[in-house]
This record gives structure tokens, C-alpha cells and sequence, in this order.
């Protein structure tokens, strides 16, 4: 473990880093949030020309893809990649190595404190820039902002979980710090032996955000209570669900849900007339498309136990479903059932891909 | 013949059994002429292991009140050690329908081993009474899902 501070903020030393990693040809590009000037609209972005950096945003809270996903595929290419990951992403990052969908291996993740991002429709009307301000004062002191993703209110893993290269940001710095970056492991010394700043041993400090961590847990509480009011039993299940129109485009922006042919897409879940008149001689009606409040239950089960709690699906909900606030709540207990943290570790196994012989005896 | 009224609640009832344990055992107690309630029917599954979430879920959703999964006990497995796959894959189901506070007890995991032809008589007519304690499944009537 070492450390390296820069006399700069943290976006600009993130910047300076970036750019030192291109231009240094230490990587082949660089995986980062960006602002387009014309349109002010965000994206996230692959950029190998250091000179296409300057609309590079790396700490935006924003996240208009899960970009643990994107980077997963990418991984593959076999090409060096940098990637400033928000937290939930590097998670789902290591979630996709562990079901062999991407390779740590020509990566060098970056990634920071996070104090949650804001929904995608506030980041596409613009509204978001005018509380940005607020967003970062909020931030700031440790406190968590009103205007950020549910799930990102309620989030307990805000601190990364061992990237290459972790940054403290507002909240998590103390005052006048400056950009310190906290180097992990063989890979990030060695691609950084160049880079400019002052060398230390400092060792990031979590107790500084002792004070965000109880806010979040007192929205987490709040929020899973409210999910636990609405959704509970098959009415709550009909309240909550019984919206949806199907598109599952939760699944589709889901990092989790990998599958290249998702079994609710497949020939079992397509229906044919002799179906239709079956179900309708004995219920005398049917909902259309079917089975979409059955469908949720089923990603439930298949991968609750895995969800990161970034917040994707609920966002690009048609309807305002809160599925992401029910995957968190469902997906904490189902992975309990294993001692299981959604990427925590790579050597942790997928719950379903291990079993222990003596366990859950009391199921049969 | 059932005598039945038309008040009376006779559960339907599914079970997935494993080829080379359950489905020999439910032989085993058909040849020996024990008394299987005529409402549970039987799909055979070459392994505990090869039922998925989705095919629970589906005979949930079309109605059925109770779901029997049945397979060889554990270390006995067919195939070493499929049933203990299908363990984890049955309490992660449960467990999700537990949060969600719906009808979980609907769900039963059995082991019954090739033999134990009165077991199986005895563990199916006991989750026959406690689904028809239960009542019947709110969603065979409902056009909502």
C-alpha cells in the first residue's frame, strides 16, 4: 500500500491522471464519465486520444450504464483499459469476472467514495445542474443528498472495495487535502512509478465517513420499510408489480443479468394461441403481455442474491416501478442466506454455483 | 369414488420428482396399493437438481395450491450431488417468497428415497392436508397476474 497526493482537487488530479496513463501509453484507453459541451447531455465513455479528455468528467454523479457491465465485455478485447468505476460498478464488475463474462487482468480500476448519483431524467433535463451545488455541499458533510437515486441513498457500500487506485471524495477528504490517490497492489505501482506527486504510505481512513455511513443506514431502514409495506403478499406483489408493461429493460440494463438469452425471452415464455384459450376457459380473462409480475419474481430469485443496488433498472422503469429499492431489500436477505456479499471478493463463490453438505436441513 | 361436496376443497397439487429415488418410490407405493390423494400429479424430473426457479414459479402462477419437490436424499444422489444444487436453488425460492410474504409454505421439499414407498404415501398425504388447511391458491381465480 502507498500513496500519492496531488496539490489539486480531486477531479483535476483524476484528470491529470488520466492523461498521464495515455500519454504514457501505461494503458490504451480510459473508461470515463464525460459531458458533451453542445448538448450538455452525459455519457460514459472509451477515450485513447488524451486530447479527448477535456470533456471528461470522471466524478459525475451520474450513471447512464452500469459501467461495470460495459467494462466486463471490453475486458475481453485483450486491449489495456483504465476505468473510473463508481463502487456499485467495480461490485458488479467483479460479479460479471466471477460468471466468466470479463478479466481483471489488462484492468486497472479506479474508483472512489461515492455519495450516489442522480436520476437519469434529472440528468437529462438538466435539471441536476442546478442542484448540483447543493449535491456537492450535501456531499461534502458526509451528509447524503436529497437528490440522489433511492437505492443510492440507502447504499452501504460507498467506500470501494479494493480497486487498483481509490480516491477519497467530498465527504471523505479531510479539509485542504488535496487529491490523494491510494495505490493497491503491484499493478497500480507499477503503471503510476512515473507519475508526479508527493509519496507516502497513508492508508485511506474509513472513519471519516462514520457519519455518512449512519445517515445511510437510517434511509436504507426507511426505505426497506417502505418496500416492505408496499410490496408484501400477493396484493403488495399486484400493487407494486401489476404496473409493468414488460419491455424488461430492468433486466436489459441490469449487470447482473448477463444471460445472452434470458429465459423470459426464450420459447418457454412465448405464448401461442392454444395457451391463450387455455388460460381463458378457465380464468375468462387474461392480462397482456402475460406473466410480467411472474417475470420479477423470477429475476429475483435468479439473481437478487447478486444485486449491487446500483439503481439502473428502477430509472429506466416506464411505469416508476421501484425495482430496484424491492432487489436491494430481497437481494440483502437472499445473499444473507449465504454469507454472501455481492462483490466483495472474487474468490467468493456464486451461491448457486456451490453448496455445503450440511446446511438447510430444515427444508427437507 | 370421492365423496365430495361441492363446499369442499380438494387441493391441487404438483410434484416434480427425481427419476431414481421419488418417482421409483411413488411406483413402489402404487405397487403396494397405498392411497395417493387422485389430485397430486406427477411430473418426472431425471434429477431434483434439473428444476428450475422458473418452472416453480410457472406452476405457482397457473394455480396450483401446493408444489411437492422430491428427490434422493442427500450423498445419495443419482448423480453425487445434484440434490444438493437443487437445495440451495429451493431456499433461495423459499427465501424470496418469505421477504415478499407470499405463500412460501406452498412449497415443500421432500426427500423419499427409492424404498420408502410409505414415506412418499405419507409425505404427500400430509402436504395434501396442510394445503387443504391452507386453502386454495389465491391466483387460480385472480385475472390480475
Amino acid at each position: 500500500m502507498s500513496s500519492i497526493s496531488i496539490d489539486k482537487s480531486v477531479a483535476m488530479g483524476l484528470k491529470d491522471l488520466l492523461g498521464y496513463l495515455l500519454d504514457s501509453d501505461k494503458v490504451d484507453s480510459v473508461l470515463t464519465m464525460r459531458r458533451i459541451p453542445e448538448t450538455g447531455a452525459w455519457d460514459l465513455a472509451l477515450i485513447t486520444d488524451s486530447g479527448n479528455l477535456g470533456e471528461a468528467e470522471p466524478l459525475a454523479p451520474v450513471m447512464t450504464v452500469n459501467a461495470g457491465k460495459e467494462l466486463s465485455s471490453l475486458s475481453l478485447s485483450g486491449k489495456r483499459i483504465a476505468a473510473v468505476l463508481k463502487p456499485c460498478e467495480l461490485r458488479a464488475l467483479i460479479e460479471r469476472v466471477k460468471r466468466e463474462q470479463g478479466s481483471l487482468q489488462n484492468l486497472l480500476t479506479i474508483s472512489h467514495t461515492c455519495s450516489g448519483v442522480f436520476p437519469l431524467e434529472q440528468a437529462a433535463d438538466g435539471s441536476m445542474n442546478e442542484l448540483l451545488p447543493k449535491y456537492e455541499k450535501v456531499a461534502s458533510m458526509g451528509e447524503v443528498p436529497s437528490s440522489v437515486r433511492d437505492t443510492c441513498k440507502a447504499c452501504q457500500h460507498f467506500i470501494p472495495v479494493h480497486p487498483d487506485i481509490m480516491l477519497a471524495s467530498a465527504g471523505a477528504q479531510r479539509p485542504g487535502e488535496g487529491c490523494v490517490l491510494y495505490l493497491e497492489g503491484g499493478k497500480a505501482e507499477e503503471a503510476l512509478r512515473e507519475f508526479r506527486g508527493v509519496r507516502d504510505d497513508r492508508v485511506f481512513d474509513p472513519s471519516s465517513l462514520d457519519r455518512t455511513a449512519a445517515a445511510r443506514k437510517k434511509e436504507r431502514d426507511r426505505l426497506f420499510a417502505r418496500v416492505e409495506n408496499d410490496c408484501s403478499g400477493l396484493d403488495g406483489l399486484l400493487n407494486v408489480f401489476g404496473k409493468c408493461v414488460g419491455c424488461h429493460g430492468c433486466s436489459r440494463v441490469c449487470p447482473i443479468c448477463y444471460c445472452a438469452l434470458c429465459d423470459f425471452e426464450s420459447m418457454n415464455f412465448d405464448y401461442n394461441l392454444p395457451y391463450f384459450e387455455e388460460h381463458l376457459s378457465r380464468r375468462g380473462a387474461l392480462r397482456l403481455p402475460p406473466d410480467t409480475v411472474m417475470f420479477h419474481l423470477g429475476r429475483l430469485t435468479h439473481m437478487s442474491f447478486s444485486c449491487v443496488g446500483c439503481g439502473m433498472c428502477s430509472d429506466v422503469c416506464p411505469v416508476g416501478i421501484p425495482v430496484a429499492a424491492v432487489f436491494s431489500r430481497t437481494g440483502e436477505r437472499t445473499a444473507s442466506l449465504f454469507d454472501y456479499v455481492p462483490g466483495r471478493s472474487l474468490t467468493e463463490e456464486i451461491p448457486v454455483m456451490v453448496f455445503k453438505e450440511e446446511e438447510f436441513s430444515e427444508l427437507g | 369414488m370421492n365423496r365430495q361436496t361441492d363446499t369442499e376443497f380438494t387441493p391441487k397439487i404438483v410434484g416434480f420428482l427425481c427419476n431414481w429415488c421419488t418417482y421409483a418410490a411413488a411406483d413402489l407405493a402404487g405397487t403396494s396399493r397405498l392411497k395417493i390423494p387422485s389430485t397430486f400429479s406427477v411430473i418426472r424430473v431425471m434429477c431434483s437438481s434439473r428444476i428450475d426457479h422458473n418452472l416453480l414459479l410457472t406452476t405457482f402462477f397457473k394455480g396450483a395450491d401446493g408444489i411437492l419437490v422430491a428427490g434422493c436424499h442427500p450423498g445419495d444422489c443419482h448423480y453425487g450431488e445434484g440434490n444438493y444444487y437443487a437445495r440451495r436453488r429451493f431456499a433461495l425460492l423459499k427465501k424470496v417468497m418469505e421477504v415478499l410474504d407470499i405463500d412460501a409454505e406452498r412449497l415443500q421439499l421432500s426427500w423419499i428415497s427409492a424404498a420408502e414407498g410409505h414415506r412418499y404415501a405419507e409425505v404427500v398425504g400430509k402436504f395434501t392436508e396442510k394445503i387443504r388447511e391452507l386453502g386454495p391458491n389465491p391466483i387460480k381465480g385472480s385475472t390480475r397476474f
